[in-house]
Formats: structure tokens, sequence, C-alpha cells
């Protein structure tokens, strides 16, 4: 706490003005004293010696005079061991341990630490006395569920430091002593394995920052094949309400083929985190055979509860994702919504009496959209290894229009875009990203160009579909049809992916490759067909054995039928392979 | 005693500012005017001047009327002898009973942690096909009806009120048309259900500040008895004159509004009403209902919009029906698996058939010829829509359950259903014609 002290002179809504006797700092964490209780909040103007305040609690009762202190720190997260497999709200409060000090409600007033303070953790030292480090170098490790849990030099520790003195291997707490370390004016910092990090900064203690490339699998084929997205990059999943994203970002938080998932509930129903909560420990990690929640932390400030504290946790998340980057981990962040962190800073930006930009949104928008996802990145850290953040945000476009500003904001600073549809929704086609309208600026598992081929058939095959709704299928010719006929093939069979299958719910690149080189085969063959229900009846037996194959096990002799059954229908008609399909074939196989 | 102050310093529309000391933000207060004594709440404190929202509203209030305040903030008696009583947005009693004091609890409280939530599991019988049946439900779910101005959804309300199986039903009307109220009252009674209602109704008449009051007001007293155990549903009439309301505070305010004139913060005022929906582990629950009226049926309107981002689904009420396609129970799934177990198989394949006839209806009106199975189509549209669709049918979901294997049986052929055979064998009616 500084000595800066302050009275209230002025509340309006969740914005309180307070009039102080001594320097502040922008954005510097305050708390008001209420009724016994003090409400934690954020400096967000400074005028003279008037300062606003966000609160990030429940106003009712402050009065005027209240007084109110200074922290003198700006709102930062605790970062140590610990992390994994927590569910905090937007200020990094643990909510199981909230909820057993004051039961079914959140009662405005109660910080609890973040991390858990009696856990011991098994400390291997690896940096010895004498050594010279800069932040982020790692000091030791302590094993944290499947990880190896750096103790990092505390990122607020600038300049080159010299180790006075490390423990020795043993069992810790959070905030024992792990180290000494001296700075170049001869200051000891004693390190814990905890410490604080402002979360409106980034984190950018590493050596530098990479293009992201490598693939990030989802397990998910419109995604891993059509528009891929890179370990490192960015997304957004704009749709209407009950298009299916939340669905979309809970299937990619359990099968993405990452090292750790956090799930930022910003905004949203509680009911969706519920299903998460529960779930989750109950789920296995196909990669490591161990609970899903081990791997998984999950922020929630869902719609009801206050708004300053939405806006203030998808940095809380992002931190935590930067923090667990610098272990040399791929993290992936997924935020749902980021429209109703733009709203939130709108209703601040109304209370302050700003000029309202479109839709009321403020000016800066743009920039702070921008600026959150620009944390994310692939950086090579000071040992070499490397780590990742990717962000995946979904956007809420008010009327299911993308024209308004969140969404237009987003498209400009994101990798891919997978733009959900009501019209696939509604006709029960999931995952509802419009194949027509998305785009993916990173390379995937299959390469570009056998790609494009086979979207040329989804292209063609939606404008074949166009025009039969005006001329009928009679005014149609064959060739045609049967384009129609291969794009409706290729969407029900590829795109269109069963998450509630056990088997389909989840496809490896491997099988994801195999699977398209057999699309691939009916795409580029010309059939050797009659007329147009001929056509349709050959179609609907390819596409019912596509299907019975995305049902069976991969490696299994039951796939191996079906492929071969496959293979024996399309080879049944054929008239022969287009030179194109057959060049790529050859390429995915090799 | 508390300080009464005589000096008004301005007022505008329903809002008027005083000056005091040591008021609390959210502080309720008491206005004396000529035309009787109203309450007001504070919305905003800028050193020693206070603003209140007049719930009686600004007309005819004088610069030299008195103003209390009362120390503490909006609070609502709760106790069960609430239970068959009527009262206003201010929580005054309409039906001439006597006023209660004792007992007062705060409106509008914390939110309920989501750690303590848990996933719902248990449908709600309301004995309307459409609902059990086809879009179930669920204890601890919110739900809007989505109807355009003209649609019967206060009587839907008001049949689900009087057999939904729940503990206690509170109604939350809000700019209810007199007639309305009065025809609210008169079919809980004349339905037996109003002994365990609890009514909070606004009128179109009444001042607008109590209209804001109304979900807070139903939803705190729910609370209080979920918290006891009870099962309780809220029916709130109607969320679009909630928002306008808020709306037309909002910009005699100046407030900066966002959309179409609505205050910026809508989506944040109406999920923390809706968010009280809940299940508490161990106790009772909070089921909520509300219809949603859309401006022009345009549901990219803000208010409908912004509701189905919040809510579990809607029930879109047109032509006096519940249409089966833009409805949606996002719970459903959690419930009607272990009802029957044809239940998910006739919800899936009866709605198949039914969005079949509706292309055969299209394919009719353009003058297309119809073959045999078009035939059938149509035969089963209109059983389906005569026998499940039309509002006025009443069963429980077994006999629901039974009629569409007999309207299935009536119009087609075993193997036409499209349903697992294993199913078809178990249900299908034995006289078959």
């Amino acid at each position: 706490m500084t000595a800066t002290k302050g009275r209230v002179t002025g509340v309006n809504g969740n914005m309180v003005t307070v009039r102080v006797d001594g320097p502040v700092y922008m954005n510097e964490v305050a708390y008001i004293e209420n009724q016994g209780r003090s409400l934690k909040s954020e400096i967000i103007r400074v005028r003279g010696d008037s300062v606003q305040l966000q609160v990030f609690e429940l106003t009712k009762g402050i009065k005027v005079d209240d007084p109110v202190s200074f922290s003198g720190e700006l709102l930062a997260v605790e970062l140590g061991p610990g992390l994994l497999g927590q569910i905090y709200d937007g200020l990094q409060n643990p909510l199981p341990e909230v909820a057993e000090k004051t039961g079914y409600f959140l009662e405005p007033g109660v910080y609890l630490e973040a991390l858990p303070r009696k856990t011991r953790w098994a400390f291997t030292p690896v940096a010895k006395a004498g050594d010279v480090v800069r932040r982020s170098d790692t000091l030791g490790t302590v094993p944290e569920g499947s990880f190896t849990h750096r103790i990092m030099v505390p990122f607020n520790l600038y300049g080159d430091l010299t180790v006075k003195s490390v423990a020795k291997a043993g069992e810790y707490e959070v905030t024992d002593q792990v180290a000494e370390l001296v700075d170049s004016e001869g200051v000891v910092h004693k390190v814990t394995m905890l410490f604080q990090w402002p979360v409106k900064r980034a984190v950018d203690c590493y050596a530098e920052r990479l293009k992201p490339t490598e693939p990030m699998v989802t397990h998910v084929r419109l995604i891993d094949t059509f528009f891929p997205v890179a370990k490192g990059g960015t997304y957004c999943i704009p749709g209407p309400f009950g298009a299916g994203k939340t669905v979309l970002q809970q299937i990619t938080s359990r099968h993405a083929d990452v090292d750790i998932v956090i799930i930022a509930a910003c905004g949203e129903r509680a009911g969706e985190v519920v299903e998460t909560l529960k779930e989750f420990p109950e789920l296995l990690d196909p990669r490591t055979g161990r609970s899903l929640m081990e791997r998984t932390i999950i922020v929630c400030n869902t719609s009801s509860m206050p708004v300053a504290a939405r806006e203030a946790s998808v940095y809380t998340a992002v931190t935590m994702a930067e923090y667990y980057r610098q272990m040399g981990l791929d993290v992936l962040l997924l935020a749902d919504s980021t429209s109703r962190w733009a709203q939130a800073m709108r209703e601040m930006s109304g209370r302050l009496e700003e000029i309202p930009g479109e839709e009321a949104f403020p000016a800066y928008l743009e920039s702070v959209i921008a600026s959150f996802y620009e944390r994310a990145g692939i950086v090579r850290l000071a040992d070499g290894s490397t780590g990742s953040v990717t962000v995946g945000g979904t956007v809420s476009p008010a009327g299911g229009n993308f024209e308004e500003p969140v969404t237009q904001a987003t498209l400009k600073v994101v990798g891919a875009f997978h733009g959900l549809s009501r019209e696939r929704s509604d006709a029960r086609k999931y995952p509802a990203i419009h194949p027509l309208d998305s785009w993916s600026k990173y390379g995937g598992i299959i390469a570009h160009d056998i790609v494009s081929y086979a979207h040329g058939f989804l292209f063609r095959g939606s404008e074949v579909g166009q025009m039969m709704k005006v001329v009928g299928e009679e005014g149609t010719s064959l060739d045609d049809f049967a384009v129609y006929l291969k794009g409706e093939l290729l969407d029900a069979v590829y795109l269109q992916q069963n998450s509630f299958d056990p088997v389909d719910a989840a496809v490896s690149p491997e099988r994801q490759k195999r699977v398209f080189g057999l699309v691939l085969a009916v795409l580029g063959t010309a059939f050797r067909l009659k007329d147009k229900d001929e056509a349709r009846s050959y179609f609907n037996r390819v596409r019912q054995l596509f299907i019975d194959l995305n049902g069976a096990e991969w490696n299994t002799p039951r796939f191996a039928e079906v492929e071969s059954a496959l293979r024996a229908a399309v080879a049944e008609r054929s008239e022969g392979l287009e030179p194109v399909a057959a060049r790529h074939i050859e390429t995915l196989e090799r | 005693m508390k300080k009464v102050y005589s000096r008004i310093e301005s007022i505008t529309g329903n809002v008027i500012a005083v000056k005091a000391e040591g008021v609390a933000y959210g502080e309720l207060a008491e206005v004396r005017t000529r035309f009787g004594a109203s309450l007001a709440e504070v919305i905003r404190l800028s050193d020693d001047l206070v603003s209140l929202q007049v719930f009686a509203g600004g007309r005819g209030i004088s610069t030299g009327d008195e103003v209390r305040f009362l120390g503490h903030p909006m609070k609502v008696s709760f106790s069960d002898s609430l239970m068959g009583r009527i009262f206003d947005g201010a929580g005054e009693p309409r039906d001439k009973g006597p006023t209660l004091d004792e007992n007062l609890i705060t409106i509008g409280g914390p939110s309920v942690n989501p750690a303590k939530r848990i996933i719902p599991k248990e449908m709600i019988r309301t004995g309307i096909p459409m609902i059990d049946l086809f879009n179930t439900l669920v204890k601890s779910q919110k739900l809007p009806i989505f109807s355009v101005s003209g649609e019967p959804y206060n009587e839907l309300l008001a049949r689900i009120a009087m057999q939904a199986e729940v503990d206690i039903i509170v109604l939350g009307g809000m700019g209810l048309k007199y007639d309305d109220y009065l025809s609210f009252k008169d079919a809980l009674e004349s339905g037996g259900a109003m002994s365990k209602t609890i009514m909070f109704v606004h009128t179109a008449s009444d001042p607008v500040v109590e209209c804001l009051m109304v979900p807070d007001i139903s939803l705190a007293v729910a609370e209080r008895f979920a918290l006891k155990g009870k099962n309780v549903l809220v029916l709130l009439t109607d969320m679009t004159n909630f928002s306008d309301a808020m709306k037309e505070i909002a910009i005699t305010q100046e407030q900066v509004p966002s959309n179409r004139g609505y205050p910026g913060d809508l989506y944040s005022q109406l999920a923390s009403r809706y968010e009280k929906a809940v299940d508490f582990e161990g106790s009772g629950s909070i089921t909520i209902l509300a219809v949603t009226t859309m401006p022009g049926d345009d549901v990219t309107h803000p208010v409908p919009d912004n509701t189905g981002y919040i809510t579990e689904g809607q029930f879109y009420l047109k032509n006096g029906r519940i249409e089966p396609f833009g409805s949606l129970s996002r719970l459903k799934q959690m419930v009607n698996g272990k009802t029957r177990s044809d239940h998910r198989a006739i919800m899936d394949g009866m709605i198949k058939l039914y969005a079949a006839y509706k292309d055969t209806l299209e394919k009719k009106s353009m003058g297309f010829q119809m073959s045999a199975w078009d035939g059938k189509l149509l035969k089963y549209g209109e059983k389906f829509e005569k026998g499940m669709m039309d509002l006025s049918v009443n069963i429980p979901l077994e006999q629901a359950l039974d009629r569409g294997w007999e309207i299935l049986a009536d119009c087609f052929e075993r193997q036409e259903t499209g349903l697992q055979t294993k199913l078809v064998d178990q249900y299908w009616p034995k006289k078959t014609a």
C-alpha cells in the first residue's frame, strides 16, 4: 500500500470518482473501504487530484467520503506451480475455495490467494551459485502433473543477476525462498516459486519471435485440412447464437494437440462452464492418459458477474498462457466470447463519457483487440527451446451480422477466420463453419494446392446448386450435376463431423490424409453414369460407405474392409482419374 | 431518525437531484409530493449531489417537496404469506390485502458461484407436447418465448403456470395491459393455481421506473424460496417492455445509446436477470420462462438478439403454435434420454417428416404434381399440426408419445418412418389401419 489516501466523491454505476492526496499510477489497483469490505478497483483515468476507478464488484452501498487506499501495483496475477487444474474468476480468485468460504453466492470483497500455499513441491535445482542469469532463466524445476514446471527468474527482475544461492533439492511451499539473486547494484533479491506479473503487459523475455508455421492439430477435419491454425497463431470464430461456437470451443479444448489449454469464459452462460467444470476431471487426455483437467485452467467470469472483472479476465488468462509458454510449452487460449469483453469496454467508455465510435464502441476498440491477439505467438526462448501461445476467440456479432465493429476489428488481426453460419447449423451440418466464407493464412497438414483442388468442387458444386434452384434438375447437364453431387459428397463426408461419435469426434492427421486421398479419388474420377437418378443413387451409396468408414476405428480390419469396398465402388464405374488428381493423391501418399 | 431534505435541485424526467450527505449508492428514499409518497432509488452520487430515480415519475414533483433517505437499498418482504398475493413493481399490494413488511430481503443480490452450479438433470412437465416432447423444459433452464405481438403468449404462460410441476410460481408482469393482468388473475384463480402463485405486476399505465424493479423483485423472492428447497418457476412477461423501460431511462439520463437507442449494457442487464436461473445443489431451483416480443418479427432486433445469446434456447411462438423449427431447448439432451426409450427417436423422426411435409407443401403451392408419398406427407402434416402442435392439446408426455406413434401408423408404413426397427417393433400400434 502506498501513502496516498483518497476519499470517494462520486458513484456512477461501476465507476467511482475519488479525490486523492498524493501520487497515483495509471491502472493501479485501489481498494474502496465500505461496510467492512474492501472492494477491488482499478484507476482508469486521472484528472488533477480527481481519479476515476472501475470497480470489480457491485457498487451498491458505496458512500461519498468512503476511504480509498492504493496498492502501488498494477492489476497482476500470481504465477507459480499449482495453476493447472484451477478454476478462477476474472481476477484469479479460485472459485471452489470462494464457494467454501461464502457458499452459493459470490459476495463482494472476498479475495483469496490464487495459488495454494500449503502444497509442497519437489524442487530440483538447475542453476548454481555464481551463475549469471536473466529474467525467465531456469533456476530449478518442480513436477506439475505430467509437466516439468520451470521455476524461473521472476520476469520483473531486469538486468544481469548473479546467483548467490539456490535451495537444495527438496520439498518447498510456493512462498518458501528457493534462491537469492544479486543484481548489478549489489541488491539481494530473495526469490520464491511464486511471483506476480501485471496482466496488461505482455511477457517479453524471449530471444526472438518466430513465424507460426507448424499446424496446431485440432482433430476437426474442416479446420485441420481446410482452415488450419498454426501453433502460435490466432483465429476467430464469429457466429450468431445457436450456431455452435461454444460447442466448437469445447471440442477444441478437448482434442487440440497442445500441452496446456486455458479456457477464458468471458461473459457467457454459467451453464456452459459448468459442463466443462464437471466433465473435464472425468475425461482422459489421449496424449498423456491423465485427467484433462490436469492440463486445463479455467478462467470464468460469466455474464452475471461484475463487468469490469470481465474485461480483466481475458488478460488474466493470456498472462498465465504466456507464463507456461516460457517453459517451452505449447499453450492454447480459448476466449469465449471476445464480444462480451468488447461490450465491457463499451460500458466503461460510456460511463467515462468518451466520444463514442461505431455502435458506441470506444474509438480504441481496434487497437485494444489487436494488441490482445498480438500476445499470441511462437517464440524461441533464451535456452533455444520454443514455446507458443495460440489464441482462438469467439465473436458474438449482434444479429449475426459480421459487418459489426468487433468482428471487423478482429478479422484484421487474426490469421484464420472460421465463420459459423446459421444456415448450416439449422441444417444440422456440424461443425457449422462456412466452407466458402472462411479462410486461413496458415499452412495445414495437407499442402495448399491439394486442398484448393478439392475446395474448387465446393465452389462449383454450390454454383450448380444455385443454378438448379432456378432451372430445375431437368435444365442441368449430367456433367454439372456430377460436380454438384461431388461437392455435396465432400461436404457430407469430410467437412461434416459427428462430435458425438466416439471415432468420428477426433480424427488424427494420418487418418485425415488417408480419407482425404479417398475423397480426392472420387472427386477426380469421371464416372460412367446413365442419368441423374443413377448418379444420385450411386453417390448415395458412396456416401454411405464413407460414413461407415468415418465410424470405423483407425488401423482395424473393419477400416480396411470399408476402405477396399469404397475403392471397389469407385473402380466399378470409373472412366479414368484426372491427371491433376492422380498427382495430388500420389503426393499425399508419399 | 433520518434527516429530511426539502430542496430538490433539479428534475429531469423521472430523475431528481438533491444535496445530501452520507447517502449510499443504491439507497432508497421516500419523496413526499402532493400526490402522495413515492419511493426513489439513488442512481448517481457526485460530491454532495444525489440523483434519484423516482418510482412514481417526475410529473408533479415540486422543488420544495421532501426527500427522506431510508438508509437501505430496495427490499421486499419475504415470507410464506406472499403466496396468492399480488403486488406492484414497488412491492406494494395490488390486491387490497395487507402491506407486508416483515423479514425484508435485498433485491438484485450477487451472482451464484459457477463452481457451485450443477449440471441440470430433471425435466419440468407442462402437458404441452410441443414442449414436453420436442423441446423439453429442464429444471434451472432459462428460456424466452419469442413472439410477435398479438400471439397468445400470455395465455400460454398462464397455462404453463397452471400445469407445470413446480412448487411455486412467481409471475412478473411488465407493461402488462390492464385486461391482460385481469385475465391472468382470472385464469390462475379459476385454474386453482393462485394459492401457489405470487404476482408482481406492473401495468402499462404504472410509472415506468417500477417496470425495472419487477424482474429483480420476482427473482429475489424466487431465490429465497429456492434456497428453502422449493422448485420455483418464474414467468416474466414481457422482457421487451423491460428493455424499453431501460432504454427510456438511459436516454433521459443522457447515456450514449449503442444499438437502436438501447443502452450499451443491455446484454449485461438482461444476463444478470436470466442468470438467476439455477439449481442449488441439495436445495431448490429457479427456472425462468420469459416472453420477449419481437418488434416486427425481427429476431435480429437488439432485445431478442441479446436474449438469444444469454438463454438456453427459445420457444418460437408463431401463428398460435410453438414452431418446431425456430424453437430449441439446449438442455433437452440432458433429460430426454431417460424418459422413455422412444422419446428421442420420436422427437427427431417426427420433426424430419414434418420438415418433409413443409417441402411438399411448397411444391404443392407451386403447382407441381403430387406423388403418393407427397399425399402421405400431406395427411401426416395435417394430423401433426392438429394432434401435437395445437396449443389446446393438453396431454402428458407418455400419451403424447403414444399419439405420435398413432399418427405415424395412420399415415405411413413401418419402414417409411426412418425409425430404428427395434423401436418400431416395440411401439408400433397393434391395430394398424
